[in-house]
């Protein structure tokens, strides 16, 4: 590609984008700076943790539940094991044992 | 040894003996007083690790989370007061953790999580007007410098994270496909966004942080041939995430 | 953003309340009795965001308590230099009406464990605990009050009572006492010392603040009552009775309700608050 190509497609993009932003803008114009409260239901966590001055009577203990993750919702997301498609040596079972903590 | 170096030792691994000389009202060795310390420092680093990466947690399942949280956390207890950036170790942690292996894509959630996280507590700035960019000559800004927003962040991966986490975060998402994505992460106010950006965007922007505009067009378009500047414009546009343009 | 801002160089004697996010709308919309607002030092050290514009935005209303948890100042080691910068910035640019910490350690080595951790009572953390607040009052430029600590065991290494050491240091240092009534009540359950004895011999004339938190039961090794400092529900009536007694001593006090686990939506923690307005109220009557 040219430069002369290159400044020429750089521009029609940039003109596209513009269009298509100047469309949407007048919405987010329209919403107030929202200090108090995220919007409705967006990223509630994003966040993370905060501090704590305080104790708890939750009691810790060290389990290995390394078998349980069909519990969580990736039981339902059906992705290979590793991102070139091969599957990781070892298994969920042989990894049932104590680790060391 | 300090008596602080022990009592830390013995807070963070339960098979450790109480340390000495730490006595219930009778003036006997007290287990379950030494508990309340151990109880509050685990129970409180598994709650903030479980605050920090809610979508691991819906992943993984609430047994095995506060499971792993257990061993990361005496691995790599938090090394400063500010709990809101705990995890950074994260994603390494669970590109080692044996349990998660066959969960390939866990240690990159990970990353997007805490990127998003630094966005939200990224100073402010403000974008430019969009009429700037409008207003300047196509040749001027080929040899333009872009300023992105400290809020703006990005993760790229060989799996689908976008999609994992939308699944997780917002009913009605589609089922994950198996392929690489680029997460754009701005703020336009106060709340992250988080944008799938198309392939070569990654590129792009990156380049965009040492190079003219016109420089990282020629190194995204080189890389992806169909690269897509106007989405990936428009993602940068609507999440305010250029600052400043800056002519040379 | 307003353009003046007020001065609020003192807390009022008053009852204020452990700020959470989730209460800002209520917060703005109607305080209730609530006069003052405590954050957290470490949850405002970010860069900025939605943390930050919401505490600019609460300190034009309401005078702000910034009580620290993560200085360590019971610690061994120095006072983290990094840490203390942080929170220099924080308290440049707020100029809150009070500033607190803990008679606590939280930080070793490394290794901040996010839990108030106990010190002996004896020179040896005598002299330290102060060198710490002083270091700390040095170079902030203004007075910190100290926290008294739950009580969860007690060290073979103490060699005086906690209203001493307290005592000690005030006396070395100028600093002012924030005195937590549920930590006493606590404390004193667990050692199975008489509360009200604590707080009649507790320097009451440097008392810049109280707290006021729940707690939770659970039993020692023994079958005893072991009492948990858990701020995750209402202060009990033995404690508002300990108030009391404490505010006839102290005169009328600064108050926060801290909620901090399970916190509850606001008129919970409002009526919270009308407790101990009523407290204080009855007082200068």
């Amino acid at each position: 590609m040219s430069n002369q190509v290159k400044t020429l497609a750089v521009a029609g993009a940039v003109a596209a984008a513009l269009t298509a932003y100047s469309t949407t803008t007048v919405n987010a114009q329209a919403q107030e700076k929202c200090y108090g409260v995220s919007l409705a239901g967006e990223n509630g966590c994003a966040a993370g943790p905060g501090t704590s001055c305080a104790g708890t009577s939750t009691v810790d203990y060290q389990g290995n539940a390394w078998t349980l993750v069909e519990a969580g919702t990736c039981a339902d997301i059906e992705l290979p094991a590793m991102a070139d498609g091969s599957e990781r040596e070892g298994s969920l079972e042989a990894l049932d044992r104590d680790l060391p903590a | 040894m300090t008596d602080q170096t022990e009592f830390t030792a013995a807070l963070l691994d339960p098979s450790m003996a109480l340390p000495a000389g730490l006595l219930d009202p009778k003036g006997l060795p007290t287990p379950k007083r030494f508990a309340v310390y151990r109880n509050n420092v685990a129970v409180s680093l598994t709650d903030a690790l479980e605050a920090a990466f809610p979508v691991i947690y819906k992943l993984v399942g609430p047994d095995f989370f506060r499971a792993m949280a257990g061993i990361y956390l005496r691995q790599h207890p938090p090394k400063t007061p500010m709990m809101m950036f705990y995890g950074q170790d994260m994603p390494a942690f669970l590109q080692q953790f044996e349990p998660a292996q066959k969960i390939g894509y866990l240690p990159d959630i990970a990353q997007l999580e805490l990127a998003i996280r630094q966005s939200y507590h990224a100073a402010d700035s403000s974008a430019i007007a969009p009429d700037v960019l409008q207003n300047m000559p196509p040749d001027q800004l080929m040899t333009a410098r872009l300023s992105l927003a400290p809020s703006m962040q990005m993760v790229t991966s060989p799996w689908p994270i976008h999609a994992i986490w939308q699944v997780n975060m917002s009913s009605g998402a589609p089922k994950p496909q198996m392929q690489a994505e680029e997460v754009l992460i701005t703020r336009p106010e106060y709340d992250p966004q988080v944008a799938l950006l198309p392939p070569g965007a990654a590129t792009f922007i990156t380049a965009l942080r040492t190079k003219s505009f016109g420089e990282a067009f020629s190194d995204a378009a080189e890389l992806t041939p169909d690269f897509d500047l106007t989405i990936t414009l428009g993602a940068l546009l609507a999440g305010g995430a250029i600052t400043n343009i800056i002519e040379t | 953003m307003l353009d003046t801002s007020p001065c609020f160089d003192a807390l009022p004697a008053k009852p204020g309340v452990g700020y959470k996010p989730q209460h800002f709308s209520d917060i703005m919309k109607d305080p209730g009795p609530v006069c003052w607002l405590e954050i957290h030092a470490e949850n405002y050290m970010g860069d900025g965001g939605r943390p930050i514009a919401q505490l600019k935005h609460l300190a034009q209303r309401f005078p702000i308590s910034v009580h620290g948890v993560g200085l360590s100042i019971g610690g061994e080691a120095q006072l983290d230099p990094d840490h203390l910068a942080r929170l220099k910035h924080l308290i440049d640019w707020l100029n809150p009406a009070s500033f607190s910490e803990h008679l606590a350690w939280s930080t070793h080595d490394t290794h901040f464990l996010n839990d108030l951790l106990p010190v002996p009572y004896n020179e040896t953390s005598l002299a330290r605990v102060a060198d710490h607040i002083k270091h700390v009052q040095d170079f902030l430029g203004r007075q910190m009050l100290l926290e008294n600590p739950s009580n969860y065991l007690a060290f073979e290494a103490s060699t005086m009572a906690e209203v001493d050491f307290l005592a000690q240091i005030v006396a070395r240092t100028e600093c002012g006492l924030l005195l937590d009534v549920n930590n006493v009540f606590v404390s004193a359950t667990n050692q199975h010392t008489d509360p009200v004895s604590y707080i009649n011999s507790f320097p009451v004339e440097y008392v810049g603040e109280i707290h006021l938190g729940g707690h939770d039961e659970d039993k020692d090794d023994h079958g005893a009552p072991l009492l948990i400092d858990s701020h995750g529900c209402e202060v009990v009536d033995p404690v508002w009775a300990l108030y009391a007694h404490t505010i006839s001593r102290t005169g009328p006090v600064p108050t926060l309700i801290e909620w901090d686990t399970d916190v509850p939506e606001w008129p919970i923690l409002a009526a919270e608050a009308d407790r101990a307005d009523a407290a204080l109220a009855a007082l200068v009557q």
